[in-house]
């Protein structure tokens, strides 16, 4: 039976008025990678956060490589690695003292910190530009820095807070390879992430996140089973009969069918989505319904939340901004203002069928 | 990447104990001082413009102002003027910290350094240590083109170096001050708006430029007790040779004064932070 490598229970955490966690359970087994998924704002980072002994928890307690984060932070400190959503990296130092400087505050003694960031600017293809400044680096380099500062100390657990956001689509994938052989040599991974994608590569289990609660966990499979492996969106040209529509399609759904109630907009969860496009057109045609828009997609972050809250990841993040004005600092810049400017596209495989 | 280099369990770098020993908070302090020295020295315009501020307040001083300022005694405006100028630098200098802190926090290096298992004392000390030897190299540079323009100390060496300690320390316990706006700041421009707030009153309402003698009355048993006042008449004491005890003591008291209220206190926003 697997060991358990990061429980939480229970974790809540208020900033004010805001409620950024509301009681998170967790458990990631030894030597698994658990894809943390949700919007911005659901709480992700602050969980990230309180497990990294960064921050400490209104209430609930965790463990990370068997310590309290609460009552043994040092020993947590000493077992984990953090890669945050900026890279973390010195920009005035090379990236070898970048690297060296991790294992100084590490203690690892002054050889083999040498030797620790000459192995680790190699893993990271860093070593044509280990001894120029950070500054220089591309971002995704940074990136990678910023990655292999964190495995400085050979973390048992690595915790990776939404590390490809903001990368182009090569560096991305190009960091997705890292982290799967992390995953392989054998190392516990909590990530989060904002995209689907990712954390279905990447994940041997995945945590919904919402509204500072997990709120659902399992697999892939198990949760695409709920919602099917893709997703036709529909829209019939006169809105009044968008009932009808859903009436022929419904036995064709994985899932219940939906409607955004401003756009009319039909997503109907759906397995084998090829084989039913020509069903559905089919039945549409038939009725003599006019097809506005038809699309045959993978589920995106978007169709996760909707079948599991009824809402749009969009949604649930607009909601929190109007829930949660962002903190004022004592001096200016407000926070969180920053946090927004991150959501890209999920990225998703799209059939168009124009009608 | 090869396996072998980042498997948690490959040999050779057996995982340390994680005992807490007080060796960490000066072994920490020292990575955490050169990391931050090799800022400036990476950053030539940093370098640049730590050189010539301070010489272009001297000359600025000195020459322009240098006719219209008259002072008591025998003693030249650039004589009288140097102390003031050393001190104010320091102070500006000590501004650095809280950007310096501000603009780690935002980049999240602050982040990185609070997830190891390093003395969280460290990364405050090794701040403000920077600043100080920023501040030493600072007041090396204005000490020479003082004496190239026409400062004359008259002091022993010994009097001179002192004068030079003291205005050095002034800017250090300034820094611990300036390091509780920088945690408190969420940018490095916040941060510096913040620190100018106190920092100009304190600097000009002060015996650095002019003669306290010359202000409004109501003025000047505010300038006598500003903490710049005692500290630049202690060092222009000493400067001269006829150094007042009694300065120099109060110097000492702000110095200490100012640390051992503003360093405790950084530390500990910065232990309590997040």
């Amino acid at each position: 039976m697997p060991t358990p490598a990061v429980t939480a229970e229970g974790l809540e955490k208020r900033y004010g008025e805001v409620r950024a966690l509301a009681g998170v359970d967790l458990t990631v087994d030894e030597g698994s990678l658990v894809g943390v998924l949700g919007p911005n704002g659901a709480g992700k980072t602050t969980a990230v956060r309180i497990l990294a002994t960064l921050l400490r928890p209104d209430a609930g307690r965790a463990t990370v490589a068997g310590h309290d984060v609460m009552t043994e932070p040092d020993a947590v400190r000493a077992a984990i690695g953090l890669t945050g959503q900026y890279a973390a990296v010195d920009e005035n130092l090379t990236g070898r003292e970048n690297l060296e400087l991790v294992g100084a505050l590490l203690h690892l003694g002054r050889r083999a910190a040498k030797d620790r960031a000459g192995e680790l600017l190699g893993a990271f293809a860093l070593d044509d530009a280990g001894d120029r400044p950070a500054r220089t680096y591309s971002g995704g380099m940074r990136r990678r820095l910023d990655l292999a500062a964190s495995l400085v100390g050979r973390p048992a657990v690595l915790f990776l807070d939404e590390p490809t956001t903001g990368l182009d689509p090569a560096s991305r994938i190009a960091l997705w390879e890292v982290v799967e052989g992390l995953r392989r040599d054998g190392t516990t991974i909590l990530l989060t992430t904002q995209y689907l994608e990712e954390a279905d590569r990447l994940a041997d289990r995945i945590a919904v996140i919402d509204g500072g609660r997990v709120i659902a966990e399992g697999t892939s499979t198990e949760l695409k089973d709920r919602l099917g492996e893709d997703v036709v969106d529909l829209r019939i040209v006169d809105a009044a009969r968008t009932p009808e529509a859903i009436g022929l399609l419904r036995e064709l759904a994985a899932a219940d069918p939906r409607v955004d109630a401003a756009t009319g907009r039909i997503t109907l969860p759906v397995h084998h989505g090829a084989g039913i496009l020509a069903e559905v057109v089919r039945r549409i045609d038939g009725a003599g319904l006019e097809v506005a828009e038809l699309s045959l997609h993978r589920p995106s972050l978007d169709d996760v939340f909707l079948a599991l809250t009824g809402r749009s990841a969009e949604a649930a993040e607009a909601a929190r901004e109007v829930a949660a004005p962002p903190r004022r600092g004592l001096f200016g810049r407000r926070r969180g203002a920053a946090a927004t400017a991150n959501v890209e596209p999920v990225p998703a495989v799209t059939t168009e069928v124009t009608a | 990447m090869s396996a072998a280099t980042t498997s948690p369990t490959a040999a050779g770098l057996a995982r340390r104990p994680v005992r807490r020993t007080p060796a960490w908070i000066l072994t920490d302090s020292i990575a955490i001082t050169r990391r931050n020295m090799l800022a400036v020295v990476r950053n030539p315009q940093l370098l640049v413009i730590d050189t010539i501020t301070p010489v272009m307040f001297v000359l600025l001083f000195a020459f322009v102002f240098g006719g219209a300022i008259a002072v008591p005694g025998p003693i030249s405006y650039v004589t009288f003027l140097m102390p003031g100028i050393f001190v104010q630098t320091v102070v500006f200098g000590g501004t650095n910290t809280a950007v310096g802190i501000a603009e780690d926090m935002q980049k999240g290096v602050i982040d990185r350094f609070r997830s190891l298992p390093m003395a969280r004392s460290a990364v405050m000390i090794g701040r403000t240590t920077a600043d100080l030897l920023r501040n030493l190299y600072v007041v090396a540079i204005m000490f020479t083109v003082g004496l190239v323009i026409g400062f004359r100390p008259t002091g022993s060496p010994l009097q001179v170096a002192a004068a030079l300690a003291l205005t050095a320390l002034f800017g250090y316990a300034i820094s611990w001050l300036s390091a509780n706006i920088g945690l408190r700041s969420k940018s490095a421009a916040a941060a510096q708006g913040a620190i100018f707030l106190p920092i100009f009153p304190l600097t000009f309402v002060s015996s650095a430029f002019v003669p306290i003698a010359t202000m409004p009355t109501w003025l000047q048993p505010i300038a006598e007790a500003n903490p710049v006042t005692v500290v630049v008449n202690a060092t222009r004491g000493l400067f001269l040779g006829t150094p007042d005890t009694g300065l120099v003591l109060g110097a000492v008291a702000w110095i200490v004064g100012l640390v051992a209220v503003f360093a405790p206190l950084a530390i500990l926003s910065y232990r309590r932070r997040g």
